[in-house]
């Protein structure tokens, strides 16, 4: 079991890793790739040759920063099959779909029209080519879309059923999986986030471009179409991610209970502005906080637009208690329930087994009866004890509050440079505004991490919504290999990180000292 | 047939495409391979930048066959990346430096130095090329493995497909494996040469050369080949009967080919075409030797997936227990999720057209010297 517990802890380290060095780079070449087609756009439409210098410029950082998103990118579809071979088996039939879509729909209009963007100026025509930068950004959006449906049905499984003769489940609704809210909340909300992200991105290099006051002109325009694309982001960013938050409560209110640090739930929670966490809050229930800042009623009026609403914590949800709108406390099915449900499951589901084997008809029925009753709960049939599935508090709860205060911070600095762009006096030229820039960059890369922490970790201990932990979704490899090949990636993928960004620098600052508008 | 059962050998068929595809893109990492012959400083920026501007196509190919097989044969997804973890660890490894090396190799304040990079493509190159081989390889001479769903009844060891402790290590040492595996690594470098002779021009020298290799490199690839051939048709191997039951069979792909005449038939046709393009490229002025040795590759490489896996062929016989060797029939996505994946493959004949259409307009005029200095973006 120690061993089980290993290959879990290091598969999930090695996952964990992948995922967030991927994502340090996908959302530039998100945001990034659409900034650069605006440029062309204004390029194509104007005819202006200073548009197409600039073009050049951000198109040359994206193509730095796309080929490690390529790379790690290609670690992580495949270590769905090495390091999570179970969960290959028990969801393959559905997740693998969108997989193989995101192949065939959007990887090849990338690689195809990526390498016209680079080298086709002086081999097709303008608009060939500026139709090429569009289909690019749009092939790295539908890149963005078919992977997020795959995490959001992962999230919450729809659209499916158990097939017990295969121990696995079957896709029976492709549109329930591809069209599921959480997938649609999910998708718009990576893919904003991710023009915030480039926006932040471009101001930050303008404004240390006119922090040494070099190529003024390319910097000040550069700097006002970050600050569009960013703030449109920004705002899109802010609404999908409160309906993110609302299909949470729906689908996973543990992780909401989590990120709120709520373990006591209560009719017209509060919204938690800034708190810290006590070391151990789950010993003081009704009051986790050492200190906070709170919003009242703000948890209940914001998920339900009622600020009477009863929000369980994490305690409720393990006794499966909650309030109705008239006051009563009733009882649902507690943790300690459905694992019992879960396990009645899994009984069933060997007797089915015992039962196809013998060919006894009325057994394979009543078996069969009894997993479709119990199924919805089969994952928690894994779990030792009700508290296995809480999900680490403090990581979800810390992550939860730095995405949305960091994120506030970057909404007021991307007003503030919109608003310096359009001002007639010279804002712009001020020092502190420019390190305000530079230092953004740093902070948008912290909330764009700390987002996917609060799902990934906040839905903790489920690989699949209530039907696998994460420790059933495994291979069957040493431990030993596992912490090898994690330390592999982490060197390489550091080494990668450091070039790339040494690369960056390095290009930023010699194309300073050139005419960034002059087209070469 | 049954649908499901058409549906299965479509999709089958579909990776056995995308296979193809792979095999022929891989002289991406054939001409890497080249980096370190002799040649000039310029002729090295060519080869680099006429690879560099079809490497995606090669990478993205990859993926798309990884995603394929995960859609429709989840049990071999689940089985093999899962099982033969440091075979696919070192692919994936040798994929990811190639990935950022072209990109980085010349860029200023790369830190590792060209060099550096240079050598992660010669590192993909070479391991790419032998190990996607020794993978396909396992569709023959099998793997260690056991397939056991009821294991996921059980928390304390859930994990149904258990690989031998070696984990692809075995794979790796076979020398059956390896002798495919290097068979695809010197046509990878065939199939390079002929690449060059089509993509760079103004080089007479260099041209002259690469001739020579497209000779050398694609004699090795034949001798390979054949020998690799004769293993293979002397070789058994497994299938499922009437009732599904796996049962050992001599000379099994031996016999699929000569029931199924028309792979036989598509054999011979890959093979006289594969070797009419390394004639056309060793010895005439003709610049269009890819073009018969690539279809020519991708015909073979069809023929050989599909007498792995029809007829009820075991595509991964487990040499551990028969019986959980893995067909179409045993391994496949469900019935909802083939035709749904087959809906979508209607787009592939669109995503075909457009890449057509964008590598004639991009390869149009031969890469030379006089572009690459003028060239903006450059490897």
């Amino acid at each position: 079991m120690n061993e089980l517990i290993e290959v879990v802890d290091w598969s999930r380290a090695q996952f964990a890793l992948t995922a967030m060095y991927h994502w340090l780079f996908v959302p530039l070449t998100l945001g990034l790739s659409v900034i650069v087609a605006i440029m062309e756009t204004i390029y194509y439409r104007t005819g202006n040759e200073r548009w197409k210098g600039l073009t050049k410029f951000w198109m040359s950082l994206f193509g730095i920063n796309f080929a490690c998103g390529v790379a790690t990118g290609l670690i992580l579809e495949f270590e769905f099959g090495t390091n999570w071979s179970n969960y290959s088996w028990f969801v393959g039939d559905i997740f693998g779909a969108p997989l193989a879509i995101e192949g065939i729909v959007a990887f090849f209009m990338e690689a195809t029209f990526v390498a016209v963007m680079f080298f086709g100026w002086n081999k097709v025509s303008k608009g060939f080519h500026l139709a090429s930068t569009w289909l690019t950004a749009l092939g790295v959006s539908l890149s963005a879309l078919w992977i997020l449906v795959a995490n959001a049905w992962m999230q919450y499984p729809v659209g499916m059923e158990f097939d017990p003769a295969q121990m696995r489940n079957v896709m029976t609704d492709f549109f329930a999986v591809a069209l599921s809210p959480v997938a649609i909340n999910k998708f718009f909300h990576a893919v904003f986030s991710g023009w915030t992200l480039a926006g932040i991105f471009v101001i930050g290099v303008s404004s240390w471009l006119l922090w040494r006051k070099r190529n003024i002109s390319a910097a000040k325009s550069s700097l006002k179409i970050g600050a569009w694309v960013g703030l449109a982001g920004m705002l899109l960013t802010l609404f999908t991610g409160h309906g993110s938050a609302v299909e949470v409560s729906r689908v996973q209110p543990m992780k909401l209970a989590a990120m709120e640090g709520l373990y006591q739930g209560s009719v017209g929670a509060d919204l938690i502005g800034v708190a810290v966490l006590k070391s151990n809050p789950e010993q003081t229930p009704d009051d986790p906080m050492l200190f906070s800042i709170d919003i009242p009623k703000g948890l209940s009026y914001l998920i339900y637009a009622d600020g009477e609403h009863f929000v369980p914590g994490i305690n409720d949800l393990i006794a499966g208690r909650s309030i109705t709108a008239e006051g009563d406390t009733v009882y649902g099915l507690s943790y300690a329930d459905k694992m019992a449900l879960g396990r009645k499951a899994r009984t069933a589901l060997a007797d089915y087994s015992k039962a196809l084997e013998a060919n006894d008809s009325n057994a394979i029925i009543a078996a069969e009866k009894e997993i479709k009753e119990n199924f919805p709960y089969f994952g928690y049939g894994y779990l030792e004890k009700p508290e296995d599935a809480v999900p680490p508090v403090a990581t979800t709860f810390y992550a939860f509050h730095i995405m949305v205060a960091v994120g506030g911070l970057l909404f007021a600095v991307l007003l503030l440079m919109l608003f310096a762009s359009y001002c007639k006096t010279n804002v712009l030229e001020k020092s502190w505004l420019h390190i305000i820039g530079i230092f953004s960059i740093v902070l948008v890369w912290i909330c764009s991490q700390a987002g996917w922490i609060v799902a990934e970790v906040g839905r903790q201990p489920w690989v699949i919504q209530d039907l696998m932990p994460t420790n059933a979704a495994i291979s069957s490899i040493q431990s030993d290999s596992v912490q090898f090949t994690f330390w592999l990636f982490a060197v390489i993928f550091t080494a990668l990180l450091i070039a790339e960004v040494s690369i960056m620098l390095r290009y930023i600052s010699n194309a300073s000292k050139t005419d960034i508008e002059k087209t070469r | 047939m049954e649908t499901l059962e058409l549906l299965q050998a479509y999709w089958w068929l579909l990776i056995a495409v995308l296979g193809a595809a792979l095999v022929f893109l891989l002289f991406v990492q054939g001409g890497q391979s080249m980096l370190y012959c002799k040649a000039s400083d310029s002729e090295r920026q060519l080869m680099v930048n006429s690879l560099g501007r079809k490497w995606e196509f090669t990478f993205t190919t990859l993926v798309v066959f990884g995603g394929a097989f995960f859609a429709s044969f989840p049990l071999f997804y689940s089985t093999s990346f899962g099982g033969a973890y440091w075979l696919w660890m070192l692919i994936l490894f040798s994929f990811v430096l190639q990935a950022v090396s072209y990109e980085f190799r010349r860029k200023k304040g790369n830190v590792y130095g060209t060099r550096t990079y240079d050598s992660f493509l010669m590192f993909n190159g070479l391991f790419g090329c032998v190990m996607l081989g020794v993978a396909v390889g396992m569709f023959f001479f099998g793997g260690a493995f056991t397939v056991q769903k009821a294991n996921i009844l059980e928390p304390g060891n859930p994990v149904i497909s258990q690989w031998a402790s070696s984990h692809g290590l075995e794979a790796m040492l076979c020398w059956k494996n390896l002798l495919l595996g290097f068979a695809v690594f010197f046509l990878a470098r065939t199939m390079a040469a002929l690449y060059f002779i089509n993509n760079i021009g103004d080089e007479d020298a260099f041209i002259a050369r690469m001739r020579k290799k497209v000779l050398v490199n694609g004699l090795i690839f034949a001798v390979l080949f054949v020998a690799f051939l004769v293993v293979l048709l002397l070789s058994g191997g497994y299938r499922a009967d009437a009732q599904g039951n796996i049962v050992a069979e001599d000379y099994i792909y031996l016999h699929n080919l000569l029931n199924m005449w028309w792979l036989a038939v598509l054999l011979l046709a890959g093979v006289v075409a594969a070797l009419y393009g390394i004639f056309t490229g060793a010895f005439t002025k003709s610049r269009a030797g890819i073009w018969f040795s690539g279809t020519g590759a991708s015909a073979v490489v069809i023929v050989l997936f599909c007498i792995a896996g029809y007829a009820g062929t075991a595509y991964l016989p487990s040499t551990l227990d028969p019986a959980s060797s893995l067909t179409l029939a045993n391994s496949s996505s469900s019935l909802f999720t083939l035709k749904t994946m087959s809906i979508v493959s209607i787009l592939v004949p669109f995503v075909l057209a457009y890449i057509v259409y964008v590598w004639s307009k991009m390869n149009a005029v031969q890469l030379t010297e006089k572009e690459l200095e003028s060239e903006h973006h450059k490897y």
